[in-house]
């Protein structure tokens, strides 16, 4: 597998959400807007590369037995500085955000791409594979966010679509419309990856 | 290289440096960032003040407990060329819809709500965010009334306030912390006499 299929596989083919269904709990729980699913992606993507990164460096120096709680440690470093510097730069965002910011930590998808990819693979696989992942990540939130977006309050990035037209069909903002959006854009995705494949 | 044996020295050793060097380095960006994070507050908390209460060029804050117990709330009195223009109050209420509500109120010494703005909440997007005034003006009904004549309360609750469609639990908790606000500021600073003559409309 060369570095780019290793990259784009995130994005269509193993996209974290809607093909792999990992870290379910931030792509249904933030998405009430395409900013804060962006955001939430991006965040996501930061811990992973810092995560992906120094595991690959140490993963000869852990012995496998704590292999596990060192990874949790490291990985909750990353989401605690994200935290910080998010409070400190970007208070809006953080104000939005900062509920779920902590659950990055137990989000299996950092995790999982940290147990099964970055302690078997060489530093530059794993950099590699943190961005394509993170980026599938934060294009699956950004998507499901922008849905729920149009549907529920008729604008993307707060920008209106239709002038005048505020209250959209709150189900899609609501928890109920994370799901059936999410749903609809797993058949999408599925579709898709028949489609590449 | 080979990975190292999982025997009991290298764990411990291992675990050791790994929290170390975590601990290290999260101390560090905690330092880095404890003065932007104090000042996006600050800022935070004088934009809300300054939205609350009338021109000011002195602020003084004090701490003073509501009646009836719960936790002090801060108030922040204003003045003007030494005479005091208002106050804004640091309130919140724990009956929202998802836990706290925290809000600035203002009132002008006699007790009539200037404004109000929420602070913090994690009320329902699109249902009972509504409360911010950057989502909607619902809370813009509080400006002018006097809680001594008008009932803070939703109409469901005979009171003066309209409640928010489809989050009439976060309308009441509004209400509950605004009036929360004025009750601490009756308790402590309104006169005797107004007492007496608010008494009967309690």
């Amino acid at each position: 597998m060369n570095q780019w299929q290793n990259f784009s596989k995130g994005l269509i083919k193993d996209n974290p959400v809607y093909i792999l269904l990992l870290g379910l709990c931030p792509a249904l729980g933030v998405t009430t807007s395409a900013f804060n699913g962006l955001g939430m992606g991006l965040a996501t993507t930061f811990v992973l590369l810092g995560s992906n990164f120094v595991v690959s460096i140490i993963k000869n120096f852990i012995p496998a037995k704590v292999r596990i709680p060192s990874f949790i440690v490291i990985i909750a470093s990353f989401v605690t500085i994200v935290e910080l510097t998010m409070e400190a730069y970007m208070p809006d965002l953080f104000e939005s955000l900062g509920l779920f910011i902590p659950l990055i930590v137990v989000n299996c998808l950092v995790m999982g791409r940290a147990e099964a990819f970055a302690s078997k693979k060489d530093t530059l696989s794993a950099v590699i594979d943190a961005l394509g992942m993170g980026l599938g990540f934060a294009l699956a939130l950004t998507m499901l966010g922008g849905l729920r977006e149009i549907l529920g309050a008729y604008s993307i990035f707060g920008i209106q679509l239709i002038p005048g037209a505020t209250d959209g069909m709150l189900v899609f903002v609501l928890a109920p419309g994370a799901f059936i959006g999410m749903g609809y854009l797993i058949i999408l995705f599925n579709y898709l990856k028949k489609k590449t494949a | 290289m080979a990975k190292r044996e999982s025997n009991f020295v290298n764990m411990v050793v291992t675990l050791f440096l790994v929290t170390a060097i975590a601990s290290f380095t999260l101390a560090t960006v905690y330092n880095l960032t404890a003065e932007p994070i104090a000042q996006a507050r600050e800022a935070k908390r004088q934009a809300a003040i300054s939205q609350v209460v009338p021109d000011f060029n002195q602020l003084e804050t004090q701490m003073f407990l509501p009646p009836g117990g719960g936790d002090s709330l801060e108030f922040n009195f204003a003045y003007k060329d030494g005479e005091m223009v208002g106050v804004a109050i640091n309130t919140y209420t724990n009956r929202g819809y998802s836990g706290e509500i925290t809000a600035m109120v203002g009132l002008d010494p006699q007790g009539t709500i200037i404004d109000v703005v929420h602070l913090q909440h994690a009320e329902t997007p699109g249902l009972g965010d509504k409360i911010q005034k950057d989502k909607s003006d619902w809370s813009d009904q509080f400006i002018g009334m006097d809680p001594s004549v008008n009932n803070i309360r939703v109409k469901q609750d005979n009171g003066d306030i309209d409640a928010i469609t489809a989050a009439t639990i976060t309308a009441r908790a509004y209400c509950d912390a605004i009036q929360r606000a004025y009750d601490t500021y009756k308790k402590h600073f309104l006169s005797e006499q107004q007492k007496q003559e608010e008494d009967p409309v309690l």
